[in-house]
């Protein structure tokens, strides 16, 4: 076994060799403008995007006209967001989304707010879903489009996309999710999840980074976005720029292993998280899983360790790749937002850990983490006031903090 | 981000963790931060009454690691101090020490605060005790 561990998945994955592999030819061989009607190279580098194309929807059971290649998610969050805004201004100027969105949705949706849009940020049910009838009361005549993610990337959590996306349907509103971390992982199809536009990227798959996609329907409805971009009029007009070729090319092999191994992967990834999971909860006390286990992508364990803050705890296993909601471990100092729209309290998001399983990694390191884990946070509770306080019986939600 | 040698080094070799007696009228127990802002510190000292010297010192801490070395080394430095001497100590001195970046210079101004806390726990003990000797 070799250290340190990558555990942390949902920031980013590994590129499979064999992405690397498709890629090659496309930087050296095969490296014309996509774009160049005219010669061989051309020919060639657009076969190579046009073959991605068809993988990545195939992927997601979508026709290939209706990929639209992007630099990653960041951007397909904003193009989608601000191309409906702009597109369907005349017929309405209300958007709806969740508060556990990713930031590239709720900074886009700030600022759309600004200029005057109207945005309604759902609250989460206790275990991170959404509220259907919440959302059903929240669709106004005004309501141009619904932007809720498709699986969360801290807790792992599954909306109920379908239904949500019946729910637009039903209302003529146009229904937007970032799959970014359901894609490739489990099954997703825009024709039976409902879905009209959705945000991709290829470094959560196993692909390379700088590339990602928007899939933007074309019939029942035919989905109409504005560019945010000026320039030669790419992607159908919907993107300008010249194709990152290799990445592209990268993005349809990661898209095309992940169809062809994800039912073997599902299985292995659940068992080992079942693993950890099992591990940690069986030898130490005062553990909290955060969202739901039951509609939760099956990599993903999201766990609270009381009384032990987590930057100290990421600390004691530096040998482990992992990420906490701790605020010490985020630029603003504030707890997670994902964890506090549970309602979890901000000691627990300081206590949080994310562990985000990938194809790269074996039961063996799986029980490496778990043990690093359990001797990590018992050395750190021996070290901390508040276990002392807690194992004395002292109700720590009833002392008087001197807050700083 | 990289923590500083001697960040690591009382991370991974805390000095004096542990707790005293707080009801014993030679200790001034000093708790300082709050779960929620993700920092509590539990600092003690125990006061030799002959000498005014503090003979022992001990710590607890929830946080990151730079509040658990900040804390760490406040017990060292504490240990042979008069209790004058240790209210002298200033929060500046422990982020010169341990090398804190900025992002954590609030974990050192919550150590000085614990070490005054715990000074002025024991001075509130101390003065009612002495006077009935």
């Amino acid at each position: 076994m070799k250290l340190p561990i990558y555990l942390d998945n949902h920031a980013t994955t590994q590129c499979d060799p064999r992405v690397v592999q498709a890629m090659l030819p496309f930087f050296t061989d095969h490296f014309g403008n996509a774009a160049s009607r005219n010669h061989s190279f051309g020919w060639a580098a657009e076969e190579g995007v046009e073959n991605a194309r068809k993988q990545i929807a195939d992927l997601i059971g979508a026709t290939a006209k209706e990929i639209v290649f992007t630099s990653g998610a960041t951007e397909s969050n904003n193009l989608a967001i601000k191309g409906v805004a702009e597109m369907y201004a005349e017929r309405g100027n209300h958007i709806i989304t969740a508060a556990t969105e990713h930031k590239a949705v709720l900074d886009t949706c700030k600022h759309l707010e600004k200029q005057g849009l109207r945005v309604t940020y759902l609250p989460l049910k206790g275990d991170g879903l959404v509220d259907l009838d919440m959302l059903r009361d929240a669709i106004t005549d005004k309501t141009i489009l619904v932007s809720i993610m498709y699986a969360n990337n801290e807790i792992g959590v599954i909306q109920p996309v379908k239904e949500i996306g019946a729910i637009c349907k039903e209302r003529g509103v146009l229904f937007h999710t970032d799959g970014v971390q359901s894609v490739g992982k489990i099954p997703v199809n825009v024709l039976a999840d409902n879905i009209d536009i959705m945000s991709l990227t290829a470094h959560k798959m196993y692909g390379p980074k700088g590339v990602g996609a928007l899939y933007v329907r074309r019939r029942n409805p035919r989905v109409q976005i504005s560019a945010q971009m000026d320039g030669g009029g790419h992607e159908r007009g919907m993107r300008s720029g010249t194709l990152n070729v290799p990445g592209i090319v990268g993005f349809g092999k990661a898209a095309a292993l992940c169809q062809e191994l994800m039912p073997v992967e599902m299985e292995k990834h659940r068992a080992m998280r079942d693993r950890l999971r099992a591990k940690l909860e069986s030898n130490l006390e005062e553990t909290y899983i955060n969202g739901s286990m039951e509609h939760r992508l099956p990599h993903n364990l999201n766990m609270s360790f009381a009384y032990v803050e987590g930057e100290s705890l990421l600390m004691g296993i530096n040998d482990i790749a992992v990420s906490s909601g701790s605020a010490c471990t985020s630029a603003t100092l504030e707890p997670s937002y994902v964890l506090k729209a549970l309602g979890l309290g901000d000691d627990l998001a300081h206590t949080s850990i994310r562990f985000g399983i990938g194809r790269f990694n074996t039961d063996e390191e799986i029980d490496y983490v778990g043990n690093k884990m359990i001797e990590v946070v018992n050395k750190l509770r021996e070290l901390s006031p508040l276990w002392e306080m807690f194992k004395d019986g002292i109700d720590l939600s009833k002392v008087e903090w001197t807050a700083h | 981000m990289a923590y500083s040698d001697k960040v690591v080094d009382h991370y991974n070799n805390p000095r004096n963790v542990g707790s005293m007696d707080k009801n014993d009228p030679h200790v001034g127990t000093g708790m300082v931060g709050a779960p929620e802002c993700g920092d509590v510190m539990k600092l003690q000292i125990k006061v030799d009454p002959a000498t005014g010297i503090i003979e022992d010192a001990k710590f607890k801490t929830f946080g990151c690691g730079s509040a658990i070395a900040s804390s760490s080394l406040a017990t060292e430095w504490l240990k042979g101090k008069t209790v004058d001497q240790a209210m002298e100590i200033k929060n500046t001195e422990i982020v010169n020490e341990l090398a804190l970046p900025p992002v954590k210079v609030h974990c050192s101004v919550l150590a000085e605060d614990a070490i005054k806390a715990a000074i002025n726990d024991y001075k509130k003990k101390a003065v009612p005790a002495e006077v009935n000797a």
